[in-house]
């Protein structure tokens, strides 16, 4: 017996057989569109005509909501029945960086109260920058029975306990995923409180953790789940304890070792190398916290199939990296530390012909005396060697307009290019001059970018640029650039499928906040602070705009009048009454003006749901 | 002791220093606050005299020049003869020496773009210590969320490096130990990893690659004094040679000469290095090394 109702009771009567445009029985309909599992064919698919809007409807069993206030869990509800996955992502992007303030919101438990009772049968849920306590992990548990699948990223809000009830109750648990969250970590044996009898974990990730897990308990566990594919442990995990784990797990695909940095005898180091010999199905590792670099080659035998390699955590030289890297020739995705620096990058160009994605992260971003690290010539060449590179993540202390127009040229099919030159407002070091041009070059030659992050000196030359060329990008962020609201002006008068704006400490004001009243509509969120905005800026555009939600966190001792920190965002759920009393929400509502003629309502054109 | 010749490596011309404010007087062996006073502006905001020069900078050269000490000049005493001055103690010698040689610095804000925001300015207030016991730390304000990095990986790494009050000049990870080397005549400091090396030898020929460049108008082991230091045969044999004297800063806060102790007694106590003129080393009238350096 289907557990969710049946549909002819609750949509309006149909026209009878003979007047039906569509052919199929409604049945093969949803048969045919469930196997759709792209949201954006989804989101095609549902605006052909009713039929195909309910079919989709009702053959859809993942929802991806890219702004939890965008809608609200009951008119997911009420659109998508047979909803059995789901993925919420919250806060803006911003408080990654302590930019918004504690309590700000996206508390996941008002979802799980409405899912409670409308999804009785959900399987999984993957959580990104949300709120998320130990009462709500622990109704999570109880109340879902068949629960499978819980990813936490960059949440808040919870601790070990709470892991402790998820491990307790879920008595169907295949995934178990805690990365870079704000956790409470109370040590405790969360992972003891799986049952003696359970087996069914597919992925086990805890790295976040900095306390000690029951390493008995974690043995058995791995020995038991013969489906693990992927293991990532934090730090405390010793060489000697993963090579006991890893004798019983041959299958894994990812791992995530421990630390490397304890002393090894002959016989054991002999031991870990076989062990890894026999690790040829790995993808993914990472890991490798306070690596003590003379035991790096013991990794080697597992890394001929390696496609993604994450040494953000491992402090690595130049000469380590080049080491390593010739023996990884599948590698498609590296994420590196800066410590490696040029000569290391070097070595990815000569070693890696098949990357794709290059992550530089800085081993020290905060000390101004650190005068190493990578520069221009590092990107430079990677861009020789590595002609597929579609995806760079780059953190310097150096640039110049040349080096960014030579690595262009040579990868010209960039998607996300992301450079922090991290001396905010930097110009070009050789010549002196802003960083234009190089922006300038990314767009001009790379038509299929979709995510830029800008950095250094700016003018509004610019945003012009990227307003002229950048005509498939989606996210913008932008800091301690630009010179005046025209800059801002030209991107949200040029990026048609401009759907992410972030802006900090920049000169844009009003006029610019304001030139993009019709333009926030098609777009999932701006925010702005730390710029020229004004409270009576943000409440005109609340006024005209009666379905963005404007919201305005003021920061202590700030003027009245000036608007610090602004998120605008649409949605079909109105203005949110959950926000603390530090987040004003500015609405039509609270402006007391009448509204525009619009009807509220879920309007399919309008779903925020897919992003 | 002149400094106006160690700003050839930079393509400074020797006679006039191309310093751009006309107030800044600068001269040898006298005291001049004012000169030594410099002033803020966010980095490659340099005047335009200065063009060529930055191109054989390496890397973070510019940190090292654009970020001023505010304030506080009473505390760079700077003074011509290091052997004279009683209280002089080396620290100041290479914070003197390095502000000289970022003395061409100053910067014109009326050259800026106009500049975003409060915070940006709180950024340019920034203060750097030189030596790393910031002049005015109260000063040193950070951007929030800047770098844009996660909580998660600020405080993985930040476990990682355990950074002290009282020794800021060492940075130990695990994986490595980074300790500052200064070379009297260079205008900034240099990092390097004891870790990587396994010998005095092996340092030792890091740091001839290092500073090669600064290692101008030496009479060198060759004999032969040479206009440009660029070129590899300059290469100075720390260790032994004459020119140079490799010392180092022990846990004790003692000045050590480099090579008595065991290496790895010598990692564990190091915590800065100094690549010293042989002339400061025994004493010599810094005169005479003027005409040394003249003969270019």
């Amino acid at each position: 017996m289907d557990p969710y109702s049946k549909r002819k009771k609750e949509l309006p009567e149909r026209p009878p057989e003979s007047t039906r445009p569509s052919p199929f029985p409604d049945e093969v309909l949803e048969l045919v569109l469930g196997l759709l599992k792209s949201n954006k064919d989804r989101s095609s698919v549902s605006l052909v005509c009713k039929d195909w809007y309910n079919a989709e409807s009702w053959s859809r069993t993942h929802v991806f909501i890219g702004n939890c206030y965008s809608v609200s869990p009951e008119i997911v509800a009420r659109r998508f029945p047979k909803i059995r996955s789901v993925t919420l992502k919250g806060k803006p992007r911003f408080s990654d960086f302590n930019l918004v303030p504690r309590n700000w919101g996206a508390d996941i438990q008002s979802w799980l109260v409405v899912f409670a009772s409308k999804y009785p049968f959900l399987e999984e849920l993957r959580l990104k920058r949300m709120t998320v306590t130990d009462e709500s992990l622990e109704f999570l548990a109880l109340n879902f029975p068949n629960f499978k699948a819980l990813s936490l990223l960059s949440c808040d809000g919870f601790s070990t306990d709470g892991l402790a009830a998820i491990a307790t109750h879920c008595k169907n648990l295949t995934e178990l995923d805690i990365q870079e969250n704000g956790i409470d970590d109370k040590s405790g044996n969360w992972l003891g409180c799986l049952p003696e009898n359970f087996s069914s974990l597919e992925v086990l990730n805890f790295a976040n953790l900095n306390s000690d897990v029951n390493f008995d308990a974690l043995e058995r566990l791995v020995s038991r789940c013969k489906s693990l594919k992927v293991l990532k442990v934090n730090k405390n995990i010793s060489l000697e304890q993963l090579q006991r784990l890893l004798v019983c797990t041959p299958q894994l695909t990812e791992l995530g070792t421990g630390s490397i940095s304890q002393e090894l005898t002959e016989r054991q180091y002999t031991e870990l190398e076989n062990t890894f010999k026999h690790c040829k199905n790995l993808d993914t590792l990472s890991g490798l916290w306070e690596v003590m670099t003379p035991y790096l080659p013991v990794l080697y035998p597992a890394c001929t199939n390696l496609t993604f390699l994450n040494l953000s955590y491992a402090a690595l030289q130049g000469l380590e990296l080049a080491n390593l890297l010739r023996h990884c020739p599948q590698l498609r995705r590296l994420w590196v530390l800066d410590t490696v620096e040029d000569k290391g990058l070097e070595a990815v160009g000569s070693n890696c012909p098949l990357l794709e994605e290059l992550r530089v992260f800085p081993a020290d971003p905060f000390d101004e005396e650190i005068v190493h690290g990578v520069t221009e010539a590092g990107f430079v060449a990677v861009s020789y060697g590595c002609r597929r590179l579609h995806y760079v993540l780059y953190f310097c202390r150096q640039m110049t307009n040349a080096a960014v127009a030579t690595i262009v040229q040579n990868c010209p099919n960039f998607t996300h290019f992301r450079l922090c030159i991290m001396n905010p407002g930097q110009p070009d070091y050789m010549t002196n001059e802003p960083m234009d041009e190089a922006f300038g070059a990314v767009v001009k030659t790379c038509s299929k970018l979709q995510r830029l992050s800008v950095s250094g000196l700016l003018t509004d030359l610019t945003f012009e640029y990227v307003g002229r060329y950048a005509k498939n990008l989606e996210t913008l962020s932008v800091a301690f650039a630009g010179t005046s609201d025209w800059g801002m002006q030209c991107v949200l008068g040029g990026c048609t499928k401009l759907r992410k704006l972030e802006i900090r400490d920049c000169p844009f004001g009003n006029a610019a906040l304001l030139s993009g009243l019709e333009k926030y509509e098609s777009m999932r969120s701006l925010w702005m602070s730390s710029c020229n905005v004004t409270m009576n800026g943000c409440r005109l555009l609340a006024r005209e705009m009666p379905r963005l939600n404007v919201e305005v966190m003021k920061e202590e001792g700030s003027d009245d009048s000036q608007a610090d920190k602004v998120y605008v965002y649409r949605s079909v759920a109105g203005p949110r009454r959950d926000a603390p009393p530090s987040v004003l929400t500015l609405s039509v509502f609270t402006e007391g003006t009448s509204p525009k003629c619009r009807r509220w309502g879920c309007n399919p054109y309008f779903c925020d749901m897919d992003g | 002791m002149s400094m106006r010749l160690e700003h050839d490596y930079i393509g400074l011309s020797s006679e006039v220093p191309p310093m751009e404010s006309s107030d800044k007087k600068f001269s040898a062996g006298g005291l001049h606050l004012k000169a030594t006073e410099l002033r803020l502006g966010l980095p490659g905001s340099e005047s335009p005299e200065r063009e060529n020069g930055n191109s054989q900078l390496s890397i973070g050269a510019k940190r090292g020049f654009s970020v001023a000490i505010h304030g506080g000049s009473a505390n760079w005493v700077f003074s011509g003869s290091p052997g004279s001055e009683p209280a002089f103690s080396p620290r100041a010698a290479n914070a003197g020496k390095v502000i000289t040689g970022s003395d061409s610095v100053p910067v014109s804000k009326d050259g800026l773009p106009q500049s975003p925001k409060p915070i940006a300015q709180e950024k340019k207030n920034q203060i750097l210590g030189v030596n790393g016991h910031g002049v005015a730390a109260a000063s040193k304000a950070q951007v929030v969320g800047w770098p844009p990095i996660r909580s998660f990986r600020k405080n993985t790494m930040a476990s990682h490096t355990p950074k002290n009050d009282d020794d800021a000049e060492a940075k130990l990870g695990s994986g490595f130990l980074y300790i500052k080397v200064s070379m009297d005549g260079a205008p900034y400091l240099r990092k390097v990893d004891l870790k990587t090396h396994g010998s005095y030898t092996e340092l030792s020929s890091a740091l001839e690659k290092m500073f090669s460049c600064f290692t101008i108008g030496q009479c060198g082991s060759h004999g032969v004094p040479s206009r440009d230091g660029l070129s590899e045969s300059r290469l100075i044999d720390l260790l032994h040679g004459s020119e140079y004297v490799l010392t180092y800063e022990d846990k004790d806060g003692d000045w050590m000469l480099v090579g008595d102790v065991p290496w790895k007694m010598f990692t564990d106590s190091c915590r800065r290095l100094r690549i010293m003129k042989s002339s400061e080393a025994i004493g010599l009238a810094p005169r005479a090394m003027e005409k040394c350096k003249s003969r270019n």
